[in-house]
């Protein structure tokens, strides 16, 4: 029993850890039927550690930890809320579920000297974004950036396709654009409050008598880590980099990178600078709303136009980041309720369906749509997976994605913008456009001769895969528990500064 | 290069006091400018220097890429072990003061180990960013 209490004690600091520690351990054992095991156990610690903590802010509140036993405004705090409770979840979960599904995808797509150090990567990237999402200090959130950063970099250039190598340059210099724009912001605050703990900056801020350093802060922290979560118009790296990363790679970095980066958004428009503060002649929410429809529109628009399913599919991420900013830039409860939970059921319907493409790549060799053709009849269950996931992409009732652009719809009229409510419908339309092709080649035509020689994808793969296509479809029938979680964090993020 | 005899002489007679000279900036850290990252550099610049003079080859002897390869996670490992055995005493992750009989004592033994991890990661690194560039393996 008091062990329990020990290690719960410890919680925080070991979601983060357990996933340093295993790709410490991957990269020194570096033995390929070692790395697997060791990354599926170091990512199941985490998980459940993150499944304890939930369920311990529920009924405690605000939990603190204390690294290295220093006072809050000397050292780093992790602080874990309703808000990243969330994430923490999420993260942990998607993370799990990619691992177990990474073994036969690794394995066939990664020359095997290189497998261990692909496990590591993961773990690393797995432990830098639980790091952003936990930690209650700006600098600290910009180390893990960091970390989460160089792990995705490197993740995307083992793609095996020789562009894979430009789409990491590519996304290496935008990425590092975005991390000195954070660090600079972040920079700004220290000069003006003398402390880098979020909690004490709020409480400090009332206090700046100059707000010129404050504006240019929140500028340069926004745009940082817009950059970072592909908001429209800064998106030009993510298709690429999910296009051309390895399957396992693009489902963890699709499902759980941009929203973390989301995440570290809501911290810092809601619980430092507060959304309703002007940066000078602009306000932030209007800002944010043109971005964010540009993103639903131009975005869902040049996905129809894609060629390659995984290229598609990163286009209609970016179409779904800016739903989630969207919600966020209506800053009423439904609103930010709704971009919580389009955080979560996103990433679970973006990880199916990438998952789904990573099992067709493996039988078929490519994710190009027209090899694609008549899929359904030979790779049925990867097919229903892969068309559920695209349902719940459109929003139809009974998916995860009609409950969370329900709250945006309803955000948008508690906030007297019914025309945002039509926007968000129209642009759902377009979403049926780039499904709807999918499916149509996936069930409806003739099977090419790649798809007729496919075989159904391996167990080890098709669980995870169904079993985020079954969420999605749990969530859309019975919401309580993500609307219970997200609902909390949007009242947490509102209480946080009226 | 390898036949010019000012440059070898003079590199044996640089290599010694340079590694020398990292462990006094890795032990003297606690009191005055130095620490962990700075001694790995100037180590790590011995055995670049080595390597330049000798060739890759000759370097790879004295320091391997496997080796290499093994002491960057290692020193990672080292730091974040000091860790756990802080949690294992009943203090938090990295908390200095329960590692010995007094915080102050603790505090300096940890600072001693940390940086010591730091030392391994610093020098191990900057070898493999040098012998990734100085090598043309086929990727």
């Amino acid at each position: 029993m008091s062990l329990i209490a020990a290690v719960d004690q410890h919680l925080p600091v070991i979601i983060v850890l357990a996933p340093l520690l295993g790709a410490l351990l991957v990269a020194l054992i570096r033995v390929e039927i070692a790395s697997w095991p060791i990354a599926v156990i170091a990512a199941l610690v985490s998980a459940m550690a993150a499944f304890r903590l939930v369920f311990g802010v529920e009924t405690l509140g605000v939990v603190s930890y204390r690294l290295g036993g220093f006072a809050p405004d000397l050292g780093i705090e992790y602080r874990v809320d309703a808000v990243n409770a969330l994430v923490l979840l999420l993260v942990t979960g998607i993370s799990l579920a990619t691992l177990v599904y990474a073994r036969r995808s690794v394995a066939d797509e990664i020359d095997s000297g290189r497998v261990p150090w692909f496990y590591a990567m993961m773990l690393v990237a797995m432990s830098g974004l639980l790091g952003m999402a936990i930690t209650g200090d700006a600098f600290n959130a910009f180390v893990f950036l960091e970390i989460s950063s160089l792990s995705t970099y490197t993740l995307i250039a083992l793609g095996r396709d020789r562009r894979a190598l430009v789409a990491a340059y590519q996304y290496l210099i935008v990425g590092t654009i975005g991390a000195t724009f954070y660090v600079i912001g972040v920079g700004l605050l220290y000069l003006s409050t003398g402390t880098l703990n979020l909690a004490l900056i709020i409480e400090r801020l009332p206090d700046v008598t100059s707000p010129r350093a404050l504006i240019a802060a929140e500028a340069f922290i926004l745009v940082g880590i817009a950059l970072k979560l592909a908001l429209f118009p800064l998106h030009a790296w993510l298709p690429n980099a999910y296009g051309y990363a390895p399957s396992a790679a693009t489902v963890l970095i699709a499902s759980t990178a941009t929203k973390v980066a989301v995440y570290l958004m809501a911290r810092f428009l809601f619980g430092v600078f507060g959304i309703h503060v002007e940066l000078g002649p602009v306000s932030v929410t209007g800002v944010l709303i043109v971005l964010s429809l540009g993103a639903m529109f131009v975005a869902s628009a040049a996905a129809v136009f894609q060629r390659d399913v995984k290229r598609l599919l990163a286009f209609s991420s970016v179409a779904q980041i800016g739903y989630i900013t969207l919600g966020l830039a209506l800053a009423n409860p439904a609103g930010l309720t709704g971009a919580f939970l389009h955080i979560v059921n996103h990433a679970l319907m973006k990880g199916a369906a990438f998952m789904a493409i990573g099992a067709v790549l493996l039988r078929c060799g490519s994710s190009r749509l027209d090899d694609l053709a008549g899929i359904g009849r030979t790779m049925p269950a990867t097919s229903v997976a892969l068309t559920i996931a695209g349902l719940g992409l459109i929003g139809v009732p009974g998916t995860s994605g009609f409950v969370s652009k329900w709250y945006l719809v309803l955000g948008a009229f508690d906030d007297g913008k019914g025309w945002l409510a039509f926007l968000i419908v129209a642009s759902s339309v377009i979403a049926v456009l780039y499904v709807g092709r999918i499916l149509e080649v996936v069930w409806f035509r003739e099977p090419s001769k790649t798809a007729l020689a496919a075989r159904e994808a391996p167990l080890g793969m098709l669980l995870p895969t169904l079993l985020l296509a079954g969420l999605t479809i749990l969530f859309g029938i019975d919401a309580e528990f993500p609307a219970r979680l997200a609902g909390a964090a949007a009242s947490a993020l509102l209480g946080g500064r009226p | 290069m390898r036949r010019d005899i000012v440059l070898r002489v003079a590199a044996k007679f640089i290599m010694a006091p340079l590694i020398l000279f990292a462990l006094y900036v890795q032990f003297h850290g606690d009191y005055g400018p130095g620490g962990g990252f700075q001694a790995g550099v100037i180590a790590a610049a011995g055995v670049i220097l080595y390597a330049i003079i000798n060739g890759l080859g000759a370097a790879q002897r004295l320091v391997s890429m496997a080796l290499v390869e093994r002491l960057i996670p290692a020193g990672v490992l080292v730091y974040a072990s000091v860790g756990l055995v802080s949690m294992a005493l009943g203090g938090n992750f990295l908390d200095y003061n329960p590692l010995a009989h007094d915080p102050v004592h603790g505090q300096e033994w940890g600072v001693f180990f940390v940086e010591a991890g730091v030392f391994l990661t610093v020098f191990s690194s900057m070898i493999a960013i040098y012998y990734a560039f100085a090598s043309r393996r086929a990727s």
